[in-house]
């Protein structure tokens, strides 16, 4: 129940944005995150963004585990 | 998508397989407290791909599944109230309660709507002022901001005719439960990611310091289970326990400082009933008394008769972990998505229709 997928922001109207689901737009709030901008990606969740991915973390995550990857496939 | 396709990775995958596969040593077994965790995993079969040192079991973090049938009593018994609409999510309409299910009701006459959105709650309250709109509040951290921001826009936009029956339960202590209960040995927990979005990395550490265990919060894609997974076999094999955030990209350790606010601002802290592990304190939330005016507690006399569970059904067992859907002599004959008897079968993230859809059984 707890599922929610990231959606990128189109645009912002108040307390309300336009996101992109799977190439389909659907209105959320943004009651939860205000600090949403254009261009972010939101967690959102039943209608409601819950959280806006970091997409440095998200980068960084995937560089270490790259990294990871190739090392494990020189050692193996 | 964005943040979902490169967390598919099997490059990725296979690389974190491999570091499992070289470090873990020490026999263990982790919990995955969410349902969403339990789905993912079975989905791609994880647990299969582990070395035989890691066995990984699920937990009560279903919301569907560990509402009581008292609390699904009562909401039908609400749907039973002239004048009354009640609105809820999906996975709620078909559980069964001691006698029937919300669907059934529905099927006698009773107004039940289903929607995907609180939003949509308060705008069915909006557009139906001379009826009585209750929402069933089910679901975690994750969920009950989104109710508590619904509470306040009805109070702003002065709609008198939405109510709330708070079922809502809390991860933390429900987690301590299990480790108090002392029923099942756990040596590591995948901490649920979208709880955590909210609430933060804070309240596992106690957790973590109390109980000496690893606790690593996790994504939902095949890569970051597996991330979180090395990082608790890392931790097991220097014999370590503390909170790590596997999740990154979506999870601060301070968590989403606004829901909670939020979220405290309309709820507080209350006992709460989960099936298979009775009354737990401060373990739900109910509404604080400056928003009683939109508690269906209060607004509605609720008379039930005494719950009875499923016969045969040992859903309260498998959300305490203590037990598999192969135990129970139900599984797959009796009991199947198509025909479910109990809620663990009922809802998609329940572990018995996990195993079911994936032939978790199969494997363990
Ligand atoms: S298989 Fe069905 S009856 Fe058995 S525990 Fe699961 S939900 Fe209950």
């Amino acid at each position: 129940m707890c599922l929610a997928i990231p959606a990128l922001i189109k645009s912002v109207d108040g307390m309300e944005a336009e996101v992109e689901i799977g190439g389909i737009s659907r209105r959320i709030s943004l009651q939860l995150t205000p600090e949403a901008r254009v261009g972010d990606y939101a967690i959102v969740h039943t209608g409601y963004a819950i959280s806006i991915m970091d997409q440095k973390e998200a980068e960084e995550t995937l560089r270490i585990l790259d990294e990871m990857a190739h090392l494990v496939e020189e050692s193996g | 998508m964005r943040f979902i396709t490169e967390f598919r990775s099997s490059k990725l995958a296979s690389g974190l397989l491999s570091q499992i596969r070289l470090r873990s040593r020490t026999p263990a077994r982790l919990m995955e407290f969410c349902g969403g965790h339990t789905v993912a995993i079975f989905k791609h079969g994880i647990r299969q791909m582990l070395p035989s040192t890691l066995e990984m079991v699920s937990g009560p973090g279903c919301p569907v599944c560990v509402t009581a049938n008292a609390d699904i009593d009562r909401a039908i018994a609400l749907s039973q109230v002239p004048g009354v609409i009640i609105v809820t999510f999906g996975d709620m309409l078909k559980i069964p309660g001691s006698r029937s299910s919300l669907q059934e009701a529905k099927a006698g006459g009773a107004d039940v709507r289903m929607v995907y959105s609180t939003l949509d709650a308060v705008k069915i309250a909006s557009e139906n002022t001379d009826k009585s709109v209750v929402f069933l509040g089910i679901g975690f951290e994750t969920t009950a901001p989104t109710v508590a921001a619904s509470v306040i826009q009805a109070m702003q936009e002065g709609i008198d005719n939405y109510y709330v029956l708070s079922l809502h339960k809390l991860c933390p202590p429900v987690i301590r439960a299990i480790l108090d209960s002392g029923e099942v040995r756990l040596n590591g927990l995948v901490c649920p990611g979208h709880v955590s979005a909210i609430i933060g990395s804070y309240p596992w550490e106690v957790i973590a310091r109390e109980y000496h265990i690893p606790c690593v919060i996790s994504g939902f894609e095949p890569v970051d289970i597996l991330q979180c997974v090395s990082m608790l076999v890392d931790q097991i094999e220097r014999g370590e326990a503390k909170v790590e955030i596997a999740y990154r990209r979506g999870v601060r350790p301070e968590g989403n400082p606004e829901a909670i606010k939020l979220m405290e601002k309309v709820f507080e802290p209350a006992p709460a009933r989960w099936r298979g592990m009775g009354e737990l304190p401060a373990s739900g939330l109910k509404l604080r008394r400056e928003y009683r005016q939109f508690d269906a507690e209060l607004a509605f006399d609720i008379a039930t008769e005494p719950a009875q569970e499923p016969e045969g059904c040992i859903c309260g067992e498998i959300l305490r972990g203590t037990k598999v859907p192969r135990d129970c002599s139900l599984f797959a004959g009796i009991c199947t998505p198509e025909h479910p008897v109990g809620p663990c079968m009922v809802s998609s993230e329940g572990s018995c229709s996990a195993h079911y859809l994936y032939g978790g059984d199969l494997a363990g």
